[in-house]
């Protein structure tokens, strides 16, 4: 192999007692894509941003191209031709894609654009790598693995030697995965290096040499990808054997619970339309796509926090009333999307949080007071029921990790104030809503809430699982339906569905 | 700079932030005397004096802190459900308009109802009016997403207008030989006082009570938990439930309904008739106590008292030697800061970069 093109030698990093980075040595040849590897939190963020001058490292150095790269100056990395595509895009939407590239890469003081020059570099850059893109059509108006693609070149536009792309399959379809991973091809067979992001173990070994595995800040393993199996890494990632989900059939699959019949509401990209869903007792029914086709809107609508503008949604054969206190008194448990925002009250003491959406039923409240005692006591036994670690009770949410407030959440969603033994079993919800109920979690919290949604699935609960997870969808969805554009496929069973067949429905080409 | 939320306070911290905040505002207001030429030690001692020092100096601090607490309540609970209400003082305006009207037209015998139904009356017709006229911005904030610091300040204005017109027309008094002045209680509404030969009278335990029934309205009820709630994350309150446009709607009516009462309670137990400087700022002054207070009901008496205490100190000080009264301005603003400050300091780390 050729001189490495970047070297990082004994990063460390500590931000207080927790030490982020520990003692990190890697290096990235020419024409190799390197994955990172990791769980959240594992250090993967920290040591991509000491790498693009975020933050500045305790201990440790960088050579990018055999010179020495000055620590904490953003500049100094792209000058040196290190470039980032960030998961979350950086584009305005308001602008056309050529100025997108343009902006910021041309000095503040001068009159005009050298908007010729650009559009032919950008014409250039496109065609080497096979980026194509409409330099003149608005960011806003492309889809997101366009969007993606004016990221990319918008890095390489600016002279990108060495590409970071933190998690890029994320927001895409498989077929939308499979055209980035065609570019990547293209891209290091032209001598870039690629420093690869992802805890999706399939996708790391299709597309990348070498594999680093980050656990707990420490480099626990590296790797030629050759020879190295899912499990392997799976291992290397969470630091013990994990066994994969194993879906039973359900015990019994009951009559209809919930249903939606022709129902359409909202307007853009967060809009259903005529949509028809049923949902049956001991059930799980999986939701395929990729985010912003509709999911937030039918998740909303199912939680009572948005009304149908036409069609039927009837819960047990009674309209679905459009108030969240009255859809959990009827055993509705609701998982939402965004567990900090919406999920939980920050501020807030963990037991107001755990009886926040009972607080108006008897259980807790008399005449407009709060039943104190009987609220704290409910709120402990979620906490120990659900192995909530992180403050007790009486400590705000907001201290939780995300996999403990999910807990949290899912504590008070599936546990009925009058189960008196602490088991979900015994008096489980009618239906569960859950959108993307796994989404930033470790390994070990995504398998527990999995297992619980199973469980609940085998005392009789209906349960519906919105997921961009594909690979979640499948293992765990009895039924699947895939959404595209507001619209919902027909739900079919899970082993009547190729990965194929799904991907194409969420690009919408089939349904 | 970075702000980072703790996630433990440290005991250390707490104790010494607010020291801090009052050694950073005696320096700051150290300065200033000196620079007006008087001796700083005396300075304080006179103020301390003429806000503590007597019974007299104490009931007069007291008196003053009454409307203080009542427009510091109507701040923190608005605050609280962050309904930025910076309307209290023409709330506190129309509650006296309200009082008066109830209370004075008339001989306030056009009701011919006993005296202790018609003080009732009066008080809920403060409360209502008060109430009311926050209603307005209420439902502008939670339907239309209008700012309520706009439209509530500016309805100050608006009220201190309609009130010049009420004293100049059919409220005014015909005896005052021209004054705008409103018409006075009748004497069977005025307040009794706590302590005979001052001015300090009963409507301080009724502020006082008001403080406890506010702190276990938002620390007991269900309506607390909504309003504390929608404060903190009006989206995840959605979620969970909260009627969050019913929730705004009740807080601002709490809101209004206190700052309206601060109206009737200084007519009905210092002035018995109502004048447009009745209120020298009480309304803004809420503001500053409830901040003060971190928006805590309770921690409003204390600090209703301080500000109080201050503003009645640095006058009998500036009479004995030429500080300015304004140097009382200054000690409430330095303080609000520094206890801003200090209280960010105990809740946030920052990081400079």
């Amino acid at each position: 192999m050729s001189d490495p093109v970047l070297v990082l030698s004994g990063i460390t990093k500590r931000f207080g007692a927790l030490v982020a980075n520990d003692n990190i040595s890697l290096h990235l040849g020419a024409g190799e894509v390197l994955a990172l590897l990791g769980e959240n939190g594992a250090g993967k963020s920290t040591l991509v941003s000491i790498l693009f001058g975020h933050y500045v490292a305790d201990a440790g150095s960088i050579t990018a191209f055999g010179q020495p790269l000055p620590a904490g100056d953003p500049k100094a990395a792209l000058a040196a031709g290190i470039g980032m595509v960030h998961q979350h895009f950086t584009l305005a939407d308001n602008l056309s894609v050529l100025d997108n590239v343009v902006m910021g890469s041309e000095p503040l003081w001068q009159p005009f654009t050298r908007s010729k020059l650009a559009r032919q570099k950008l014409a250039e850059v496109a065609q080497r790598f096979g980026l194509a893109v409409d330099a003149d059509a608005l960011v806003g108006s492309l889809s997101v693995g366009a969007r993606q693609r004016v990221e990319i070149l918008k890095a390489l536009y600016r002279g990108a030697r060495v590409l970071i792309l933190d998690e890029p399959t994320a927001v895409l379809t498989p077929q939308e995965s499979e055209a980035l991973f065609d570019v990547l091809s293209q891209m290091v067979a032209q001598g870039l290096s690629i420093i690869f992001i992802s805890h999706k173990l399939g996708e790391v070994l299709r597309v990348s040499h070498r594999v680093a595995v980050l656990r707990g800040g420490k480099l626990v393993a590296e790797a030629a990808v050759q020879g190295t199996t899912q499990g392997q890494l799976a291992q290397w990632m969470v630091g013990h054997a994990i066994d994969s989900p194993v879906r039973l059939p359900s015990p019994g699959v009951g009559e209809v619970v919930c249903s939606l019949d022709g129902v359409c509401t909202g307007a853009g990209r967060e809009k259903l339309h005529d949509v028809t869903l049923q949902l049956r007792r001991g059930e799980l029914l999986a939701i395929a796509g990729v985010s912003g086709n509709g999911q937030v809107a039918l998740a909303e609508l199912l939680c009572g926090t948005r009304q149908a503008s036409s069609g039927h949604v009837t819960l047990q054969g009674h309209p679905l009333p459009a108030r969240p206190a009255e859809l959990v008194k009827l055993g509705v448990a609701r998982i939402p999307e965004d567990r900090h925002a919406v999920g939980v009250v920050g501020d807030l003491p963990q037991w107001e949080n755990a009886v926040s959406e009972r607080l108006r039923s008897a259980a807790f409240s008399a005449w407009g007071w709060v039943r104190r005692s009987a609220a704290m006591a409910y709120a402990r036994r979620v906490i120990a029921a659900f192995d909530v670690r992180g403050g007790g009770a009486t400590s705000a949410a907001r201290v939780l990790s995300g996999g403990n407030m999910q807990k949290l959440i899912l504590g008070r969603a599936l546990l009925h104030p009058d189960a008196a033994d602490s088991q979900v079993q015994s008096h489980p919800p009618t239906l569960i809503v859950a959108h993307q109920p796994t989404w930033g979690l470790d390994i070990g919290a995504v398998r527990y809430v999995q297992s619980q949604l199973l469980a609940a699935r085998d005392a009789g609960a209906a349960v519906l699982l919105i997921s961009d997870d594909l690979d979640e969808v499948l293992t765990l969805g009895d039924r699947v339906a895939v959404m595209h554009a507001g619209q919902l496929s027909a739900a079919r069973a899970a082993e009547d569905w190729t990965r194929e067949a799904i991907g194409l429905a969420m690009a919408g080409a089939a349904h | 700079m970075q702000l980072t939320k703790r996630n433990t306070l440290s005991p250390a911290a707490m104790v010494l932030a607010p020291i801090g905040a009052v050694l950073f505002t005696l320096l700051v207001s150290a300065l200033l005397v000196l620079w007006a030429g008087a001796p700083v030690g005396q300075t304080y001692g006179l103020v301390l004096k003429g806000g503590f020092g007597s019974v007299f100096a104490l009931s007069e601090t007291l008196t003053r802190a009454v409307p203080l607490m009542l427009t510091g309540l109507a701040a923190a609970v608005a605050f609280k459900a962050r309904l930025f209400n910076i309307g209290a003082e023409g709330q506190l305006y129309v509650g006296a308009l309200a009082a008066v009207a109830v209370g004075g037209l008339h001989g306030g015998t056009g009701f011919d109802v006993p005296p202790a139904l018609l003080f009732v009356l009066m008080l809920l017709a403060a409360a209502l009016a008060g109430a009311l006229l926050l209603l307005g911005p209420a439902l502008m904030k939670a339907r239309l997403g209008v700012d309520e610091v706009v439209t509530t300040l500016l309805l100050n204005f608006i009220v201190l207008l309609l009130v010049s017109l009420m004293l100049d027309g059919p409220m005014k008094d015909p005896t005052a030989m021209g004054w705008p002045q409103s018409v006075a209680l009748i004497g069977d509404l005025e307040l009794g006082k706590l302590i005979a030969q001052t001015r300090l009278h009963t409507g301080l335990l009724g502020a006082c009570v008001l403080a406890v029934l506010v702190w276990l309205l938002m620390k007991y009820t269900v309506l607390g938990f909504d309003i504390r709630a929608v404060g903190a994350n009006p989206r995840a309150a959605a979620f969970a439930g909260v009627p969050v446009t019913r929730t705004v709607v009740l807080v601002a009516m709490l809101s209004g309904a206190l700052a309206g009462l601060a109206g009737a309670i200084e007519v009905a137990g210092r002035t018995s008739y109502l004048t447009l400087d009745m209120s020298p700022g009480y309304g803004y002054s809420g503001i500053v106590i409830a901040m003060l207070a971190g928006l805590h009901p309770l921690g409003v008496v204390a600090a209703s008292g301080f500000v109080a205490g201050i503003l009645v100190g640095a006058d009998s000080m500036s009479r004995a030697v030429g500080v300015p009264t304004y140097i009382a301005d200054v000690i409430v603003a330095a303080s609000l800061i520094s206890v801003l400050v200090a209280t960010l300091l105990t809740q946030y780390k920052v990081k400079f970069k």
